[in-house]
């Protein structure tokens, strides 16, 4: 759902305003570190955990080679590559991320939200 | 009077460059912007060997290192925004091709 | 489900900035693959430049094409093609070009085009 009043919106950190989209999604990928990363979880109901972590870490280099944000078969890809098949799996990422993993994700990791996602 | 020519499109997507290359006058400058960068690739080196030795050839280095330009015809002095700033004021007047 | 795929090809032929449509046939493509249907791409004309590598887009405040373009495989897209004679007319060698892609001639590029149920050009 979008927001359709343009309030501008705002995470608040340890003190800090960081600008977000009426989505949630970070407006500036900079901003982004682990206390954020923690909010942007909590926001959705989310404590992060290690297995969280790595996936958060898998994105961050996806887009930082391809400069997209991946939908959810890549992103399957990509963490079967970096942590295994047996974590490479859409149902596995629904247990982190419940829902829309790769949407879920890409916001918690600080990411534009990935385009052509079902 | 001369005049900087700007050229903004490839070689292949308009007439801008062999229509601007047709009327240069003596004195004048050829200046690549955007698309434009492409024609100093090598391959295009032969639309340029005619020109009188009087035009400057110019083009905008931000827009051939966006693009992945690197090896391009010698012909041309890659300049930065500053330049380009500087290029328009030099020649009494500006025409754009595209 | 298998006979409802169609297949598409999706004929790129404009430079990678300058206008929007090296994206928009990119978001088509990704579009079409979310979806699983067959799907090729074609690059000829301006749009071998797409194919040069290590753009430095943020010069130009633009987001990066080739890093993009490299992503394809990530999503399966990998039945890539290029059009020969574009290439020599501008001086790119095959080997200039990281992806994995195949040459064609006129000839080829012609029943390339024949196979195909869907037909999108940008």
């Amino acid at each position: 759902m979008t927001d359709d009043n343009h309030e501008p919106s705002y995470l608040q950190v340890n003190g800090q305003t960081i600008p977000v989209d009426p989505e949630g999604y970070l407006r500036h990928l900079e901003d982004w570190n682990d206390a954020v990363a923690e909010q942007l979880a909590q926001e959705e109901g989310i404590t992060l955990s290690e297995a969280h972590w790595e996936v958060l870490q898998v994105l961050r280099q996806f887009y930082q080679q391809f400069e997209m944000s991946p939908a959810m078969r890549p992103l399957i890809k990509a963490i079967s590559a970096q942590l295994g098949s047996d974590k490479g799996k859409s149902i596995y990422l629904m247990s982190l991320f419940p829902g829309s993993p790769a949407k879920l994700a890409s916001k918690i990791a600080g990411l534009p939200k990935p385009t052509n996602c079902l | 009077m001369t005049t900087l020519h700007l050229i903004n499109k490839t070689p292949s997507e308009s007439t801008a460059l062999g229509d601007s290359l047709a009327t240069l006058s003596e004195g004048d400058a050829l200046l690549l912007i955007e698309n434009g960068v492409y024609a100093a690739m090598p391959a295009y080196a032969e639309h340029f060997t005619r020109l009188p030795r009087t035009i400057q050839c110019y083009l905008l280095n931000n827009d051939a290192l966006a693009r992945g330009l690197n090896d391009l015809n010698p012909d041309f002095a890659a300049i930065d925004y500053d330049g380009f700033v500087e290029l328009s004021c030099r020649y009494s007047k500006v025409v754009s091709w595209f | 489900m298998s006979d409802t795929k169609k297949s598409f090809l999706i004929i790129n032929r404009k430079a990678p900035y300058g206008s929007s449509a090296a994206r928009d046939a990119l978001d088509v493509a990704l579009t079409i693959s979310v979806f699983e249907q067959p799907l090729s791409l074609l690059f000829m004309d301006d749009a071998v430049l797409q194919l040069l590598p290590d753009h430095q887009a943020t010069l130009i405040g633009q987001k990066n094409l080739s890093a993009n373009l490299s992503m394809l495989e990530m999503y399966d897209i990998d039945q890539l093609y290029v059009c020969q004679q574009a290439l020599s007319l501008r001086g790119i060698r095959p080997d200039d070009i990281t992806l994995n892609i195949t040459l064609l001639d006129s000839q080829g590029i012609a029943s390339l085009i024949k196979q195909q149920d869907h037909v999108l050009s940008f």
